[in-house]
């Protein structure tokens, strides 16, 4: 490393790293080292999706004909989106373009938050039809479907556990997109040091991910739509 | 020079917009198919378009195909205890029925 490297990366390399690359690998590293646990963690609830859904199947099919498809596929969209200006966000901190990265992560809060509106219209239908487990939950269509309600509660557990837990994750990452945006007028980040842009960027794909599997799992069981 | 060396690899915005593209035509693609009855097939080719869109995320949006060694491992065995979690529980309740007539 040229000694002007040296003295432009100084403000950003802490003390017990060797060198800015070293400093990058170990937090990159750290990063997938807890999305590695959101892994395990969002598995267990995949695990008892599994479980049931071999144990009830059609009470599971008749739970998902309630899901609205076309809201969950536009999600599905908007979150595809909120990637892309994420994936360019990290691009324009690699490359210096400080603007253009705070413009590009308002966008992706923006598709975060459109996301979040679109799915509390969806749990605001399922909370007023009494699609919520618990004392009030009801399911008139089971019986004509010759299925147990109590069956069809465990996948809205399932729907509300699993989709929740992915809002709140949502609502987290809006939350350290906000972060990164206002340390990036600040003008904390440059190609040389765009870690917490790029660690935050992962955090924000993998939430994407998790979505990519729950949009076909919740919402396509079965191709009874709209009968 | 010598300063692009300790840089991270950068990619071409395009390549971003052409996973991106991918991406909402699967995403389509999985809708379009969940309409037509294909029995057993239906969750099959459902999972199968999920994960090649997960696929495309980690490499591309998530770099990992210009990651190091050392991060790839990291996800494959991730990937490998999630496989284990899953497959090791429905050794126990896919062969319940076995030994007697009972399903529970």
């Amino acid at each position: 490393m040229a000694t002007s490297d040296i003295e432009i990366a100084e403000h950003a390399l802490q003390h017990h790293f060797a060198s800015m690359d070293q400093q990058r690998e170990t937090s990159t590293f750290g990063m997938w080292l807890f999305l590695v646990t959101e892994i395990m963690f969002f598995g267990g609830l995949f695990c008892a999706y599994l479980v049931y859904r071999w144990t009830y199947y059609q009470a599971f099919v008749e739970g998902s004909q309630t899901m609205n498809i076309w809201l969950g596929a536009t999600n599905t969209a908007v979150l595809i989106c909120s990637s892309l200006t994420m994936a360019l966000a990290v691009r324009c901190a690699q490359t210096d373009k400080r603007k253009l990265m705070i413009v590009l992560l308002l966008i992706t809060m923006v598709f975060g938050l459109a996301f979040l509106g679109i799915k509390a219209v969806e749990y605001h239908e399922h909370w007023t039809n009494h699609q919520f487990p618990g004392p009030n939950f009801q399911f008139d269509a089971a019986e004509a479907a010759g299925v147990n309600p109590q069956n069809v509660q465990i996948y809205f557990s399932l729907y509300w556990a699993m989709t929740g837990l992915h809002a709140l994750h949502m609502v987290i990452g809006i939350g350290l997109v906000t972060w990164i945006v206002i340390a990036g007028a600040r003008g904390m980040y440059s190609a040389d040091y765009y870690s917490p842009v790029e660690n935050v960027g992962l955090y924000w794909h993998f939430v994407d991910l998790v979505w990519i599997y729950l949009f076909p799992l919740l919402y396509l069981i079965s191709k009874k739509h709209g009968g | 020079m010598a300063s692009e060396e300790h840089r991270q690899h950068v990619l071409p915005a395009s390549i971003y917009v052409s996973i991106w593209a991918i991406l909402m035509f699967l995403t389509g693609l999985t809708v379009f198919v969940s309409f037509i009855e294909l029995h057993n097939w239906n969750i099959v080719l459902a999972l199968v378009i999920a994960t090649i869109k997960a696929t495309l995320v980690v490499l591309f949006f998530m770099h990992l195909y210009y990651s190091s060694k050392l991060t790839k491992v990291t996800v494959i065995v991730a990937i490998f205890f999630l496989f284990l979690l899953l497959a090791l529980s429905m050794t126990d309740y896919l062969t319940r029925g076995w030994l007697t007539n009972q399903i529970h």
